[in-house]
Formats: C-alpha cells, sequence, structure tokens
C-alpha cells in the first residue's frame, strides 16, 4: 500500500524535469483513452449480470490474455462469496486476484464478528469501501455483483466503477472489455421476470454474441444460474479466435 | 428551334448551358488518374502525416489504421499456397470476420492485404489495372517480378505519408511459381516463406516447424491452414474463416474458407488433416 502511493507521486513529480511536454509521463493520456490503452483492457474479459422472476444469473468470459496474446483460456472471473452470492471481477487480472483476496478476508471478518451470513447489498457497501479506500490510485478493477439475499430471497445485482460508484438498476449489468456490445445485446434480449431456464439462454446469448465482436474478451463463457434452491453453473461451447 | 428564336424564345437555351458546364468541367482527383491523391494540408516535412500527429496535450499520436491480421505465404514443389485469415479490426473491436484478405488480381496472379484495409485494396486494385494494361501492351503475362515491382514502386511514391501495407504478391510465370513481399517502407524482396501481420509470429512458428520443400499438395494445404489457424486461436486480432490458395501452373485455385471455429474442434478431437 505504502509503496503504491509512493510510485503514483513521484510519477507524477516527473523526476527529470526538464522534459518537454511530449516526454511526460501521463497515467493515462487522452491518446490512450480514445484508443481504448487503458488497463483495464490490458488482460481483457468480461462480465454481465441479469435478474429473473426469482433468479439472477451472472457470466464471464475465459480469456486471459496479455494486449493481443492470449496466454489461458480457463481464467474465470466470477467467484463464489456464499451460497447465493457471486461476485464477477473484470479489469486487471493481477487487481482481480488481489482484490478478491482481500474482500474474501473481509467477508469472513464481517461473519465471524456478525455471525450471520453477508447480504448482497452489504457485499456491495464493502466493495465500495474497499475500492474507495485506494481512491488515488485505484485497483483496475470493475466488479459486478449477483445474489439473492439470504432472509427475502430477493433478486440482487450492482455494478461498481473502480473507485467504488455503485449502480443498482433493475434489469441487467455489464462490465469489461466489450461493455458498450454487452449494453446492446441485453438492451435487446432481457424482459421482465424470465424463469430460470429463458434467463440462461438470454444472458448466454448476450454474452457470447457480445464478446464475439470483441478481440480482448471471449474463448469459452461461464453462466451461473441463482435460484433459491439451486445453483446451475454450466460451461459454454465458444468460437476460439 | 429556329421560330422559337426568331420569337425570342429561349426555351432549350439553359439546358444546353448546363451541358456545356458540364462538359468544361476540369478532371479531378483520381477518378481518372490513380496516382493523383489528394495531398496533406501542410508540406511533408512540416505536418508529417503517418509518422505522428500531436494531441492537445503536446503528446505524439501514432496514426493507427493498422487492423489486426494474420497471413502467410510459401512456394513449394508444387507451386504456392497462400493463407489468411478474415478478421477485421478497428481497436478492439472486430468490424467484420469475413474479409478477403487475398486479392485476386488476375488469373495468374494473387494478392494478401495486411496492414491498412483501404491502402491495400486500393493499391492492390491499380495494380491489377497496370498489369491488365502491360498485357495487352505486351501480349503476355506479367511476371511476379515486374507485377511486385510495379507495386513497390507505387507505394514507394507516398513513402512517409503514412500509407500502411504488408502485401505478398504470388503468382505463376515463366519461371515457376513466384513470391514477393512488398511493404509501405518500400521493401520488395523474393523468398521461400513469408507471413505478415499481427498474428504472423504465432503463424511463423508453425510454419518453420512443419514446411518442406517436397511436400505434397495436400500437406502444403494443411501446414497454411495449421499455421493461420494457430496464429487466430493465440493473436487477439486475427480470427474468423481460414482461406488457401493454391497457385500452380494453371492459375490460382481456391482450395478452402473454413471457420476458426470448426478448425479448432476437429483439431481438438484429433484430425490431423480437416479437407
Amino acid at each position: 500500500m505504502q509503496s503504491r502511493m509512493v510510485e503514483l507521486e513521484t510519477r507524477n513529480q516527473d523526476p527529470q524535469g526538464d522534459h518537454g511536454p511530449q516526454e511526460r509521463n501521463y497515467i493515462l493520456s487522452l491518446h490512450d483513452v480514445l484508443m481504448k490503452k487503458s488497463i483495464l483492457n490490458y488482460n481483457g474479459g468480461c462480465v454481465v449480470a441479469m435478474k429473473g422472476k426469482n433468479c439472477v444469473a451472472i457470466a464471464c468470459d475465459l480469456r486471459f490474455g496479455v494486449q493481443a496474446q492470449t496466454i489461458s483460456t480457463d481464467f474465470k472471473r466470477v467467484f463464489e462469496l456464499g451460497p447465493h452470492l457471486y461476485i464477477g471481477l473484470p479489469g486487471l487480472a493481477t487487481d482481480t486476484q488481489t482484490v478478491l483476496q482481500r474482500l474474501q478476508f473481509r467477508i469472513k471478518m464481517y461473519e465471524m464478528r456478525e455471525g450471520r451470513r453477508l447480504k448482497p447489498h452489504t457485499l456491495m457497501a464493502m466493495m465500495q469501501n474497499l475500492l474507495y479506500e485506494r481512491r488515488f490510485g485505484p485497483y483496475f478493477v470493475e466488479p459486478v455483483i449477483a445474489g439473492l439475499d439470504p432472509n427475502t430471497k430477493e433478486p440482487y445485482i450492482c455494478a461498481l466503477d473502480l473507485i467504488g460508484c455503485a449502480c443498482e438498476p433493475a434489469d441487467f449489468v455489464v462490465s469489461g472489455t466489450c461493455s458498450e456490445s454487452l449494453y446492446g445485446m441485453c438492451e435487446t434480449t432481457w424482459q421482465e421476470d424470465m424463469e430460470p431456464e429463458d434467463l440462461f439462454e438470454c444472458i448466454s446469448q448476450s454474452l457470447v454474441n457480445a464478446f464475439d465482436r470483441d478481440a480482448l474478451s471471449g474463448w469459452g463463457a461461464v453462466v451461473h444460474i441463482i435460484e433459491q434452491d439451486k445453483v446451475t453453473t454450466r460451461t459454454l461451447k465458444c468460437r476460439q479466435d | 428551334m429556329a421560330l422559337e428564336s426568331l420569337h425570342g424564345v429561349e426555351r432549350y437555351q439553359h439546358k444546353w448551358n448546363e451541358v456545356q458546364e458540364e462538359a468544361a468541367l476540369p478532371e479531378i482527383g483520381n477518378f481518372t488518374n490513380q496516382y493523383q491523391l489528394m495531398m496533406p494540408p501542410l508540406p511533408k516535412a512540416e505536418c508529417q502525416v503517418g509518422e505522428y500527429l500531436v494531441d492537445e496535450t503536446g503528446r505524439k499520436m501514432k496514426l493507427n489504421y493498422a487492423h489486426g491480421t494474420t497471413t502467410l505465404g510459401f512456394k513449394f514443389k508444387g507451386g504456392a499456397v497462400l493463407a489468411v485469415d478474415s478478421r477485421a479490426t478497428s481497436g478492439q473491436y472486430i468490424g467484420s470476420g469475413n474479409v478477403r484478405k487475398i486479392i485476386e488480381i488476375s488469373p495468374y496472379l494473387l494478392g494478401t492485404m495486411a496492414g491498412g484495409a483501404a491502402d491495400c485494396t486500393y493499391w492492390n486494385r491499380v495494380l491489377a489495372k497496370q498489369c491488365r494494361i502491360y498485357e495487352l501492351r505486351n501480349r503476355e503475362r506479367i511476371s511476379v517480378a515486374a507485377a511486385s515491382k510495379l507495386l513497390a514502386n507505387m507505394v514507394y511514391q507516398y513513402k512517409g505519408y503514412g500509407l500502411s501495407m504488408g502485401v505478398m504478391v504470388a503468382g505463376w510465370d515463366k519461371k515457376g511459381a513466384g513470391l514477393y513481399y512488398v511493404d509501405s517502407d518500400g521493401n520488395r524482396m523474393p523468398g521461400n516463406v513469408f507471413s505478415v501481420g499481427s498474428g504472423s509470429l504465432y503463424a511463423y512458428g508453425v510454419l518453420d516447424s512443419g514446411y518442406r520443400w517436397d511436400m505434397t499438395d495436400e500437406e502444403a494445404y494443411e501446414l497454411g491452414r495449421r499455421a493461420i489457424y494457430h496464429a487466430t486461436h493465440r493473436d487477439a486480432y486475427s480470427g474468423g474463416i481460414v482461406r488457401v490458395y493454391h497457385i500452380k501452373e494453371g492459375g490460382w485455385v481456391r482450395i478452402s474458407e473454413q471457420d476458426s471455429k470448426d478448425l479448432h474442434y476437429a483439431y481438438a478431437e484429433g484430425k490431423t488433416t480437416t479437407q
């Protein structure tokens, strides 16, 4: 934590000083933004979650790459945090793992102290807290939460940005390198009160067709359908290019 | 007409004026002369289009029209094989999954495209025209060496203006199969094995380990196909359909066009050939 902050400071100070404006080290230049060369897109990957009737679904792709090079095609970025609680962490892969580990630690501490299961909404608050702690040197992940409330069994989905601003829509949330395509797919395929089978079809088609238009994600997909009495996990057969 | 003008009626006069105006229009742009491209608004040395532009923070911006690609070509006992993928990307967005990256210049000549899609299609089309004119003037087919040199000379005229292309010209002439690599920097070289594009490293890996001069035709097709398939798998900016062409004495033949998804699952089942 300390070294992270220090590194950022030196970057901002521009140690050589005598460089012209062209040599300055920006964390993110306009050019990088336009070219979408953000650190968030370095490894590729995407996550989508959807609400259904008494059920929720969350799905992710399986690619782990370094820019254009595909390193592995079984990198899962959706994780089980409880019986009806899942989180997707698309973004920089190293931060996916770090955030997951820190989150698991905090969840264990919470559940021991409180002696009860974590609600999805509480997880969202915890996530906000965890991410905002790094407001000036953020983790490059944009989490997606999906689950059922342990008491009311109410479906819950939410997405956060990398410094912890949450949004809790009534239909679906998307995150990752092909979020634009995912929005397009979800806007057209999502309907209210879908049964688990329809929800599976909807989220799978949305995800696969969205990431087939994206060079940095794809290479397989995992879909979780979370119902009151069971969770179904399926791996989809996808294009491998 | 005469009676009308006698009476002072000029009914068709405006029409006639229009026709004359149209005929007097000067020749513009590259409609009749393909080399008459509009030049950048500043002198070459000052604006350096293609090298760098500068954004508002003063940072150098490299023009990036290039789309990811894998193309390959090799000569062997039975002629030459070209194989390409079909993905076109702008940034990380996949613009199209079924581009034709092998351009049919004439029944005996093929060109491949890597780099800027517009640059490649345009200059290959101009090359096709030039080759046809050569044929009509000289009553014989143009050699691969001459065709590739025509292309190299054309793009060399625009060196420094930011053309982006890496082209293989392959064909059959009096000397047998020919294969040349031409790019927008002005390079032109003959060779036995080439691969061009963002996925070329992966393709070379497969190609170099499986290449022999005395391959059978089927072995050659499968080598080209496999090399492209492996590149589509590893390289994010390559994918779609794997197209294979064979150039032999009678001209080129289209061998296969297969979806890389089908190829992947066929190879996963352990099939060694996919024809």
